[in-house]
């Protein structure tokens, strides 16, 4: 078992023929990713590394049948790549673009709503590394072979970080059931909220690990989900403790401009809730390590 | 991106929302004739920085004669204003702007924003103008009005009378503000503003709602649709090592400590600079490489970390996965020789051809320190710009 993505998930490729969707492709590919084509608009009919090219989802879903769709599309014109998705019955949509102006998101979510929940896209990021469930499939741009397969969730704003914890996990022989980046904008698709709730419904996953940083309302909000609503046990990593107030950190997101968005804040908060709190980058390992054998 | 307070007028009038009168100077005499131009017998002299609370660093003055227009405005150009949002090395003034004078009945506030528990656009406002938003939800929380945009159709004339009424203010003055309200929704919605501020927002003697200060503040990822927004950026206003290291696309924030960092990855760059604190150290900078980042852009980055005079040691920690850890060890080599770096030197390396990265590091016979973990990383860089520190 596995949330999101697994091997049997149809994945489709916006910018398939672009020079970064198109090296994406070939690794997710080589990992095992059930690739079913890609879209670029005026290269329909043609192929690409043996890959059908469609000019719109809405062609590709009704020749492949794709129901998860990865955008390699840049910034500018991400989001109309997501609304293209989620009117084409999409089932999940992972946007790693780096840099969509903050209004665009805001109408892609507002646009996401015409369609009746069950029927709605889920989108991962946008501005994350993408999905994985290892020893089956990923889409996105991480390094798979740090992932050991196993039964911990992860759940993290930022791609390198939650590299960091689940190379550390890997030492220890611990595995991950799957590892999902929520990307680090102010305005995202799937919140730290709406994963956990899909890890604790998920029977292949015991523990989950959470990897957030500051700003934004999302690491309180599921310290409420967590205490109120999950059974499983939850250990979290809160980056940012040094960041001065005010400063955007790398990540559109990470900036903290209202109360209860510090680190020490966030920490304080999950703490709270039961969380068993990560207290450096470095300390992944133990931490998960004593929360899945209390288990 | 932020920009001055003439520059939001303008912006401001072009959507509808009154502001006093006013023209920009840059010596005292042009400040004395932009006066001579105006209506009135009282003007304002206002330093133009990025930053509020210019008031409480002398960089509002009012003036009734000549005299005091020029010695306001002596005073205030070439002069570094200290605020608390500027930090302690304040920001240069180098441009005034002279305003007639307002006669002010009512203060208020007004703010547009973006919320990211409502994924939308939230108006605030307040009948308690003129402190700072967070003084007013401490002092008088009960004032303060809000309202959420529905993207799909904007902002709609009922939200903004409403606004109006709940701020209690006169029948005869909800069109004027109705106007106001809807015109910097506009303006946030039609140039990817991500906030404008208006504070205070003034009712006049004689019945007129004017916006007396305006702060707008753009959303960098949206400027390439913007180049009439883009070229509103005044450099001077900048951390100049920003400056430096932005111009070169690189993600990169000055801080105030001694030991430069260059991390892959927002997160762990963030990381990175929370170990070396904890290690005992203070970190001089965040600096995000980004993915893929070949050894010129690794090189490019030691350039812009040793920009800074106070770095004295430097960590470079990478995680790769898009990037290439063997790519990176060069960069640092290259950086190394070109740049003649004496400094202490921590590398950790971990993902993508490792192997490769710490053995290029290993046979350059360069004097750099390898570690495994980022715990180990931080703590060699502090203990190594210690002794450095010591010796």
């Amino acid at each position: 078992m596995s949330i999101i993505i697994d091997k049997d998930s149809k994945v489709l490729v916006t910018g398939l023929t672009g020079r970064i969707g198109s090296f994406h492709a070939e690794e997710m590919r080589e990992y095992g990713t059930n690739v079913v084509g890609g879209v670029t608009p005026g290269k329909g009919g043609t192929t690409h590394n043996g890959l059908p090219v469609f000019n719109t989802v809405k062609g590709a879903v009704a020749e492949t049948g794709a129901d998860m769709v990865i955008a390699f599309v840049p910034p500018p014109f991400a989001a109309d790549s997501i609304m293209e998705a989620a009117d084409a019955g999409i089932k999940t949509c992972v946007c790693i673009a780096d840099g969509i102006p903050a209004q665009d998101m805001i109408r892609v979510k507002r646009y996401m709503r015409r369609y009746k929940e069950e029927k709605r896209m889920r989108l991962i990021g946008p501005n994350c590394a993408g999905v994985i469930t290892p020893g089956q499939a990923f889409a996105g741009l991480m390094p798979p072979h740090i992932y050991l397969p196993g039964r911990v969730g992860i759940i993290g704003r930022s791609g390198t970080l939650g590299y960091e914890a689940a190379s550390q996990m890997k030492e220890i022989g611990i595995g991950v059931s799957s590892s999902i980046g929520i990307g680090g904008d102010p305005i995202n698709g799937s919140s730290f909220r709406d994963i956990l709730e899909l890890f604790e419904n998920d029977e292949g996953t015991d523990a989950i690990v959470m990897v957030g940083e500051i700003g934004g309302p999302q690491e309180a909000e599921a310290a409420a989900y967590i205490r109120n609503h999950m059974q499983k046990p939850v250990a979290a990593y809160i980056a940012g403790l040094s960041a001065p107030k005010g400063r955007t950190m790398g990540h559109a997101g990470a900036i903290v401009s209202a109360f209860g968005e510090s680190a020490q804040e966030k920490v304080e908060i999950l703490s709270e809730a039961g969380v068993a709190i990560v207290p450096t980058p470095s300390s992944f390992g133990p931490i998960v390590e004593k929360m899945v054998k209390a288990a | 991106m932020d920009i001055h307070e003439y520059q939001a007028k303008e912006l401001l009038r072009q959507f509808g929302v009154n502001t006093p009168r006013g023209g920009i100077a840059y010596s005292p005499e042009q400040a004395v004739y932009r006066a001579s131009e105006l209506s009135g017998d009282k003007w304002v002299v206002k330093a133009q920085i990025h930053s509020g609370a210019r008031g409480k660093a002398g960089g509002v003055r009012i003036c009734s004669t000549e005299e005091e227009l020029s010695d306001a405005a002596s005073w205030m150009l070439g002069r570094k204003l200290v605020t608390h949002q500027t930090g302690p090395q304040g920001k240069l003034v180098s441009r005034l702007y002279i305003e007639e004078a307002t006669n002010i009945a009512q203060e208020l506030y007004l703010a547009f924003v973006m919320d990211r528990k409502e994924e939308r656009v939230v108006v605030v406002a307040s009948a308690q103008g003129g402190m700072e938003i967070e003084e007013i939800s401490e002092k008088e929380p009960d004032s303060i009005v809000r309202s959420v945009v529905d993207p799909a159709v904007g902002m709609q004339a009922f939200q903004a009378r409403e606004i109006a009424f709940s701020l209690g203010l006169d029948a005869s003055l909800i069109a004027q503000a109705a106007k106001t309200i809807t015109g910097c929704y506009k303006l946030m919605a039609e140039t990817d503003a991500n906030m404008v501020e208006i504070n205070p927002l003034v009712v006049t003697g004689s019945n007129e709602i004017v916006a007396l200060d305006g702060k707008l503040s753009f959303d960098d990822n949206a400027l390439f649709r913007h180049p009439n927004i883009s070229e509103l950026r005044d450099k001077s206003q900048e951390d100049p090592r920003e400056t430096y290291a932005g111009d070169r696309g690189l993600n990169y924030i000055g801080l105030e400590g001694e030991i430069g960092c260059i991390v892959n990855g927002a997160g762990l760059a963030m990381a990175t600079l929370d170990m070396i604190k904890q290690a005992g150290g203070e970190p001089a900078n965040f600096l995000d490489v980004g993915g893929g980042a070949s050894p010129e852009r690794v090189l490019m980055s030691f350039k812009a970390v040793l920009n800074d005079k106070n770095v004295e040691a430097i960590l470079v920690n990478i995680f790769a996965g898009i990037n290439r850890c063997d790519w990176i060890a060069e960069g640092v080599i290259r950086a190394v020789k070109e740049l003649e770096l004496t400094l202490p030197l921590v590398v950790r390396l971990s993902g993508t051809n490792v192997e490769e990265g710490r053995k290029l590091i290993a046979e350059s016979g360069l004097n750099i320190s390898t570690a495994e973990t980022l715990a180990e990383a931080a703590d060699l860089v502090v203990g190594a710009w210690k002794s450095a520190k010591d010796a």
